[in-house]
């Protein structure tokens, strides 16, 4: 395990120890091992989506209002989240935990309304054991929404970090790592929301 | 729950093993304390992030899986040696095709490999350990214990007897009950959080950790293996993941994802399973094909032939082992065009092995070949694994398949691919680097018995199973009858397995023997080696394998030294301090938390799967804030182990 | 050379036994055109198989005999890397083997979608086969008769089964006749067969299916036309009805002999669009299954194997049953 650190000033600060490096790039990779997760939860759901047994149809019960309120509060959270690395990478440890927060608050906020979806759901009719076409859509939005909630309590621990600490390499790497992870998220709910509401919807009502 | 369901009783066979069981854990424990090793076994072993003593236990523990199965696979064949046996019932024959299955192939198989990867690889490349020490532990644990939990089940609750692929709907609450099935999904679970671990540790290992001067084109061929094999585990291993999942959300959470009600769908579970399935089986097999590489070269004294082509041969079958996973149910009425298109995909799969195997076989040419116990493994997996590669192609031939499905063709076929080239492998690893992990060599006599014992004992069991899948005997049945004519053929084979069986018991002889016995080495050079393993001047790399980072100019760059006279000698005022990860009990802690979890989930008591998990995010949380950056070892140490004189 | 003389001679023996023992093989012994075109592709890919083994093994046994390390090595040449000419040449024959299988693979794959060439002309018997734990059931829509276990078909007569199964995936296979195919639950898969000899042949699901699938077998004889279609009126007229209480304990997982009736359960259950069926009748006869291993599960299986022999019991009350049931 080398240890060698950088201290060239062009480097961010994530970039500058061996560890750092590593991680990070080791980070891409599990992300490619989630991306190969999903895409099997997404064809999972495909396959199934028209299966319903006697229970409704998913597209039958989606609503759009809940549905742009969590697509709005999560797009904006990764947008929030952009800026936390922009003050991290400015050395602005107050700006960095100030925009994280509110990445964070973003964060629950769209977990309060996927819940109450569920719940709304659940009430109509639709739980994870009314069809298999239920079952995909619960676990595939359900991982995503468990990943949501990991991601609020690893952030939350890091930045517990980043204020005991300041801003190393080691802290600032691991800043950065939750940052793709949570990105990554936002980019899973695009498809989540292109693929199983949008289409389910249009399925339904076209 | 009740107690006759909770302890498996009424089986004879199963109170002895209870018995062994519980006699064998009081003699370890009372070994570890008559002789003062609880420190020992805790410093040395279960805290260690060294790559070289995980892979040893990584080989261990595969080992005793070996046994496992191996014992398994000897109940199957003895029940089977005459017809209409009564030594098994039915239930109880089930029960030990699918662990023989499941253990060889994830808890025998893939440990194996990846022991030998960890023990080697770093070695390899000229680096002093992995990427993450601290990830490779938990993979090692979390393997290890998903592998116990999986293991205890024959004696606590009930094996699974839905076979090692668990098709749906017989593998469902209403046709399999109980926790049998269960131990399957939460063992394959966990072990599998290590392997795809160990993907990515290795995968950035490999790209990111080589000494300077190896450009990826000067990697040794076991290395390109072992990068090729992570690629695969970490696209395929998120599918079993997710597979496995969806099978517990049905059994233990009611949904429908794979059951007859609720317009579950079946087939999903065989496409799903055989998604990862089949590149499951390249994970097994590449790296004994780097393997064997390395072997082949180093004893016919001569450079591997057509290094590129091997090189891309690998990364096609890479590539094609996701596209072809359709050809394990030909049979399930896909219709005409998917059946032909697989058909070809799979065929095609064979040009790159066939490219290999003459690769292999000019590498020999124009060399000077010795007949070390590794190089008759290696020569001994050509001759054999071309039989399981040809039939490998018949059995693609989808219309000419729907015969041999689900016969002892299928059977015979695996065995010759999964035995000749992966298990042929482990055992030529296993030989070939045991002076790299213990300082001595195999006794080379004894191993030739073990070579010649098993090999024929392995055609004799295995071979007869292609006449007999034509002669039109099914798989996983428990018995058949006199006037179907199987046994015979049937006794043999027994007879071939039992020979194999004996292999195996002189092959743990020979460990001790050789323990006893064998002169231990000077060098680090056993074999007259190529590669940079074999570089380190002790027979056994000190913790931090390399006092001086390697500089390499070429492919096979250390027996070009050799060849040139130059191989370079440390001098102490090259060293400097090395920086070194500390060791660290959390993730043995970390994987006995997560055999809480999945001991509560297989029963269904969801307080202790709870609360195990709350074990496992706690030893998160505590790493998380652990900042331990390791420590420096100093010269004056370095030039102690390496012992130069000033 | 010595070395490897076990090999060989190993190799050698084993070749001559297959060759020899092909016609006792059943899968190479087909009765019906089906089978018998599968057993020319695999006869036609073995002499491929044989052709590669002999060159691998071949050229190994010379490399390995020549180059070996002995005193007065002769032609050693370490630093020999490769060469593009044989690689060429070994990359360009794998590809024209695959493509010399491929063609006639991918014909038959065709071909065995639908009736057999030489009877493409004549109208198929529709057979529908289900499966459910661990037996056969057999309905003939047009003949409105059913048969568990068992099969009678006309010889040089296509006949179309359509597969499906009450729980498990099976596999529907008859070796002497073709190829197998699976039966699935809440699905139809179907298979083209047709027997040339009249005869018995057996019959099984090759899938794993639990506890008795070592016995989930059936016999198929294949008859004269005009016998099968004697057989096909007697038996609707001698045999008794099949009543849906019969048939529920027929979807409780054990075996049953041979039984005959004289209606189908295709008039009220059709597995391939109802997948849940067998479950729901084991939940009305109060069956469920129990974890193995447990005092339960025995006592569970005593009951069960009880309500099967009632079940034989009445299905052979009916006198003249036995004269159609002679095979």
């Amino acid at each position: 395990m080398a240890h060698a650190e950088t201290h060239d000033p062009n480097t961010p600060l994530e970039y500058r120890s061996e560890t750092g490096r590593l991680n990070i790039l080791g980070f891409w990779i599990f992300l490619g091992a989630e991306i190969a997760l999903f895409a099997t939860l997404f064809a999972t759901y495909m396959v199934l989506e028209h299966r319903i047994a006697d229970g409704p149809s998913p597209g039958e019960l989606f609503e759009v209002k809940s549905l742009l309120i969590q697509t709005f509060l999560l797009l904006t959270s990764s947008f929030t989240c952009g800026l936390a690395v922009h003050e991290m990478r400015r050395q602005n440890v107050k700006g960095l935990i100030t925009w994280m927060a509110i990445t964070l608050g973003l964060g629950l906020g769209f977990l309060y309304f996927e819940i109450e979806e569920f719940l709304h759901f659940i009430h109509e009719g639709a739980n994870i054991g009314t069809s298999a076409a239920w079952s995909g859509f619960f676990v595939l939005v359900g991982t995503h929404g468990a990943h949501v909630t990991f991601g609020i309590f690893w952030v939350t621990m890091v930045l517990i970090q980043v204020a005991k600490r300041g801003l190393t390499p080691a802290t600032s790497a691991k800043v950065f790592i939750t940052s793709l992870y949570w990105h990554f998220l936002d980019v899973v709910w695009i498809f989540i929301f292109t693929a199983v509401y949008l289409m389910g919807m249009v399925m339904h009502n076209g | 729950m009740k107690w006759d369901e909770f302890f498996v009783t009424g089986d004879p066979m199963i109170y002895g093993a209870d018995v062994s069981i519980v006699l064998t854990m009081v003699g370890i424990l009372f070994y570890l304390t008559k002789y003062k090793k609880w420190k020992w076994l805790w410093d040395e072993w279960l805290t260690t992030v060294d790559h070289k003593k995980l892979g040893i236990m990584y080989i261990v523990s595969a080992v005793l899986m070996l046994f496992r199965g191996g014992v398994d696979a000897l109940l199957m064949r003895t029940q089977l040696a005459v017809p209409e046996a009564k030594f098994l019932d039915s239930q109880h024959y089930n029960e030990i095709f699918t662990t023989h299955g499941t253990i060889m192939i994830i808890f025998m198989a893939m440990p194996f490999l990846i022991g030998l990867i960890n023990v080697v690889v770093p070695l390899q490349i000229g680096a002093r350990d992995v990427a993450y020490p601290y990830l490779n532990a938990v993979s090692f644990w979390t393997f290890f214990i998903g592998a116990m939990l999986f293991n205890i089940s024959f004696v606590i609750g009930g094996s699974p007897s839905a076979g090692w692929t668990s098709y749906m709907p017989l593998a469902s609450n209403e046709l399999s009950p109980g926790p049998g099935q269960n131990y399957y999904l939460l063992g394959l679970q966990i072990a599998g959080i290590g392997t795809l671990l160990t993907g990515i540790n290795f995968l950035v290992t490999i790209l990111k950790m080589r000494a300077p001067g190896m450009t990826l084109f000067r990697m040794p061929m076991f290395t390109w293996s072992s990068l090729v094999t992570m690629v695969i585990i970490i696209f395929a291993f998120p599918i079993l993941t997710v597979a496995l999942a969806l099978m517990t959300f049905d059994r233990l959470f009611g949904s429908h994802f794979f059951t007859l009600q609720g317009a579950g769908m079946d087939m999903l579970w065989a496409n799903l399973f055989w998604l990862w399935g089949h590149p499951e089986v390249y994970i097994v097999i590449l790296p004994a094909f780097g393997m064997f590489s390395e072997i082949i070269s180093t004893f016919s004294r001569k450079t591997l032939f057509g290094y590129k082509a091997m090189i891309w041969s690998m990364l096609l079958i890479a590539g094609y082992s996701f596209l072809v996973w359709v050809h394990h149910f030909f049979t399930m009425g896909s219709g005409a065009l998917v059946n032909s298109v697989f058909s070809i995909t799979t065929m095609a799969i064979g040009i790159p092995t066939g490219v290999k195997i003459f690769n292999w076989l000019f590498t020999m040419y124009r060399g000077k070949i010795q007949f070390t116990t590794p190089m008759l493994w290696s020569l001994g997996f050509i001759v054999n694994f071309v039989i399981g590669g040809v039939t490998g192609v018949m059995l693609a031939m989808a219309a000419a398949d729907y015969q041999y499905h689900n016969t002892y063709f299928l059977v015979s076929h695996f065995h010759y691919v999964l035995i000749a080239g992966t298990v042929f492998a482990c055992f030529a690893g296993l030989i070939y680097w045991y002076p790299k992990m213990f300082g001595y060599k195999l006794n080379e006599r004894i191993g030739k018995w073990v070579f010649w014992v098993f090999t024929i004992g392995f055609n004799v069991c295995f071979f007869p199973q292609y006449f007999l899948g034509l002669d039109g005997m099914p798989r996983r049945v428990y018995t058949y009858s006199e006037e179907s004519g199987w046994g015979p053929l049937n006794m043999v084979s027994t007879i071939g397995g039992f020979m194999m069986g004996i292999a195996f018991l002189i092959l743990v002889y020979n460990m001790y023997y050789s323990f006893r016995y064998a002169k231990r080495e000077t060098t680090g050079d056993a074999w007259d080696g190529r590669t940079l393993e074999w570089s380190t001047p002790t027979a056994m790399p000190p913790f931090y394998n390399f006092a001086k980072i390697p500089e390499v100019t070429g492919l096979d760059h250390f027996w070009r030294q050799k060849q040139a006279g130059k191989v370079e000698k440390l001098k102490a005022e090259d060293i400097k301090p090395i920086h070194m990860p500390s060791n660290s009990g959390v993730p043995f802690i970390m994987a006995s938390f997560f055999f809480v979890a999945g001991f509560g989930m297989v029963f269904d008591w969801m307080w202790m799967a709870i609360a195990g998990m709350i074990g496992v995010f706690a030893t998160l949380i505590y790493r998380s804030f652990e900042y331990n950056d390791g420590y420096y070892v100093s010269v004056e140490e370095v030039i102690e182990t390496e012992k130069i004189s000033k | 050379m010595r070395r490897l003389k076990p090999f060989f001679t190993f190799g050698l023996l084993m070749a001559v036994f297959m060759l020899s023992g092909c016609s006792d093989m059943i899968v190479l012994d087909p009765k019906g055109p089906v089978g018998a075109e599968q057993r020319d592709l695999i006869m036609y890919s073995i002499w491929f198989m044989l052709f590669i083994l002999i060159v691998v093994y071949a050229l190994t046994a010379f490399i390995v005999y020549k180059y070996r390390d002995r005193k007065n090595h002769k032609g050693y040449d370490p630093d020999n890397e490769g060469s593009h000419l044989l690689e060429t040449i070994w990359w360009i024959i794998p590809i024209i083997i695959v493509i010399a299988l491929a063609i006639p693979t991918v014909k038959s794959i065709y071909s065995l979608e639908g009736p057999p060439e030489e009877s493409k002309d004549q109208k198929p018997l529709v057979i529908h086969a289900t499966s459910v734990n661990w037996k056969w059931v057999f309905s003939y829509p047009e003949q409105d008769i059913e048969t568990v276990n068992y099969l009678h078909i006309p010889e040089d007569r296509p006949v179309l089964f359509k597969l499906t199964s009450a729980d498990s995936m099976a596999s529907f296979w008859v070796p002497q006749l073709g190829g197998q195919k699976y039966a699935m639950a809440g699905m139809e898969t179907e298979l083209y067969l047709q027997a040339d000899e009249q005869g018995t042949y057996e019959g099984r699901n090759s899938n794993f299916t639990g506890e008795g699938f070592t016995n989930h077998t059936f016999d198929v004889m294949a008859m004269s036309d005009a016998e099968f279609e004697k057989w096909a009126s007697e038996t609707k007229a001698d045999a008794p009805e099949l009543s849906k209480g019969q048939y529920d304990k027929l979807m409780l997982p054990g075996h049953v002999k041979e039984m005959t009736f004289s209606s189908t359960h295709l008039d009220w259950v059709d597995h391939a669009t109802n997948a849940e069926y067998a479950l729901d009748a084991r939940e009305r006869l109060g069956y469920e299954e129990k974890i193995p291993h447990s005092r339960a599960a025995k006592e569970e299986k005593k009951k069960r194997e009880e309500e099967m022999k009632k079940l034989e019991e009445s299905e052979s009350e009916s006198e003249s049953h036995g004269d159609s049931h002679a095979h």
